[in-house]
């Protein structure tokens, strides 16, 4: 079990805490003793979004004594359907104003402390350093191999999560004797990949199993009770409702926790995860038409395509009557398009037309263009009955 | 022996969450599956047929780097589970 450090000072248990925590105080699981050791220690939670949402509200009902929050995004109003420790009320306001009004609502006794940063190479190390575990609730490749590298670097116990549409898994990384990341996998994927969370789609409960998966794994490291999920990695597949459990071993030739690592010093994850500068969605170089002029061109009557290569569920939303080819039936139904027709291929956004425009492009196709922005611009310019989505 | 697909590689194997493939080596059942579907090999596989780094590869729940990689024996009950990573929150 790894060890948290010891609180020199004495901690006490006023009667209203007491009270407060009657449930864990009967139990000798955990007792006067855990519940000190709970209210001494320090949790930095990064990310304050679909998993840091559960994780720090259990914490803070639980009584961990300090927690940590690092997040520089606002809150949007599609997160709602997931970062449920945050309200309605709360869109446009900062996630760390909003996650801290509910922390101090649930356990006034928590002390709450604000990162209002982008988690770096340059930052990192010093912030770990004054907290005795990192949760990793982070929804990208390059800051999860950052909170690794730091974690081994700084000593302290990784529990990690991820969540993809209905599947997460969950682990306890970064530990002296078991494994961290990079011995699970050593390599990110390319960029472009792996959709986010926005271009995916998430199951709204999804980072809620593994959030509190996650919660329980810290409580446990804490109290020092039960078996963490240290070397092994728990799957989670919520449409099955099925649990499945991989060893997972240490590397010893892992560069950055074996005995004898080559990595001992933070680099650059972007570079590492193959991004450069802003991590944005892959955009292709392909010729494009704005929303207005395509309204102006359609009005007056001109004879164009419109190639639809969102999801038939999409479709359904809302949508611009175009012909639909999900993207990726595209190169098997490509005979159903006329190359000498002009064609105006739209999606959501614009990111998956831009790729199915280049891949037209490349097929011969010379009178394709990718509608700039999607039926979300669409939306926004042209046609605000149109809802967004 | 049956192969879990996981939900970023449906979309390439025609949308099942499982396909059995008779198979006496790890190496063979994968064969098998990305003979079966082609559009697999190159999100399974690297140009020069290696197993892409972010995409481990488990026989039962032992992840077969620390077995006999490609060569270890399969039977007819055991499980391959390809588990990409995944990292959204």
């Amino acid at each position: 079990m790894p060890a948290i450090a010891e609180n020199v000072q004495p901690v006490m248990l006023s009667n209203e805490e007491v009270l407060r925590y009657s449930r864990h105080l009967i139990m000798p699981e955990v007792g006067m003793e855990g519940q000190l050791k709970l209210k001494t220690a320090k949790v930095l939670c990064i990310g304050a979004g679909g998993l840091g949402s559960p994780l720090a509200m259990y914490l803070a009902a639980a009584g961990v004594g300090t927690l940590g929050l690092v997040d520089f995004d606002v809150v949007d109003f599609t997160n709602l359907q997931r970062q449920i420790i945050h309200s309605t009320g709360d869109v446009g306001r900062k996630k760390l104003d909003s996650a801290e009004e509910s922390i101090k609502g649930i356990n006034p006794y928590v002390d709450v402390r604000k990162f209002e940063t982008r988690l770096s190479s340059e930052n990192a190390l010093e912030l770990f350093r004054d907290f005795d575990i990192v949760v990793d609730g982070t929804d990208n490749f390059p800051t999860r191999y950052l909170v690794n590298d730091a974690c081994v670097l700084t000593g302290k116990p990784n529990v990690y999560g991820s969540i993809f549409r209905f599947e997460g898994q969950a682990s306890v990384l970064a530990t002296k004797e078991g494994p961290c990341y990079r011995c699970w996998y050593p390599e990110p994927p390319p960029p472009g990949l792996v959709p986010s969370c926005a271009e995916g789609g998430v199951l709204g409960i999804l980072p809620g199993l593994v959030g509190v998966i996650q919660a329980t794994e810290v409580v446990k490291l804490i109290l020092c009770k039960g078996e963490p999920l240290i070397g092994r990695v728990l799957l989670v597949d919520a449409l099955g409702m099925k649990f499945r459990q991989l060893k997972l071993k240490k590397n010893p030739d892992c560069p950055v926790c074996s005995a004898h690592p080559t990595i001992t010093e933070l680099i650059d994850y972007q570079e590492f995860c193959g991004i450069r500068g802003e991590e944005a969605p892959v955009t292709t170089n392909v010729p494009e038409i704005q929303p207005e002029e395509l309204k102006q061109r359609l009005d007056a009557g001109e004879d164009i395509f419109i190639l639809d290569v969102r999801e038939p569920h999409e479709y359904q939303i809302c949508n611009l009557n175009g012909y639909l080819i999900p993207l990726g039936d595209l190169p098997q139904r490509v005979n159903e398009l006329d190359s000498s027709r002009e064609i105006v291929a739209h999606c959501r956004s614009g990111v998956r037309s831009g790729k199915a425009v280049q891949f037209l492009r490349q097929a011969g196709f010379r009178k394709v263009k990718n509608l700039a922005g999607g039926v979300l611009a669409w939306s926004d310019r042209v046609d605000p009955k149109m809802p967004k989505y | 022996m049956k192969i879990l697909i996981p939900t970023p590689l449906r979309q390439y194997a025609g949308k099942k969450d499982a396909v059995d493939v008779p198979a006496q080596t790890v190496g063979e059942a994968l064969s098998g599956l990305t003979t079966q579907y082609s559009d697999l090999r190159k999100h399974l596989y690297t140009d020069d047929g290696k197993l892409r780094a972010f995409v481990n590869v488990y026989l039962n729940d032992e992840d077969i780097r620390y077995l006999q990689k490609e060569n270890t024996p399969v039977n007819d009950g055991d499980t391959l589970a390809i588990v990409p990573s995944i990292a959204g929150g």
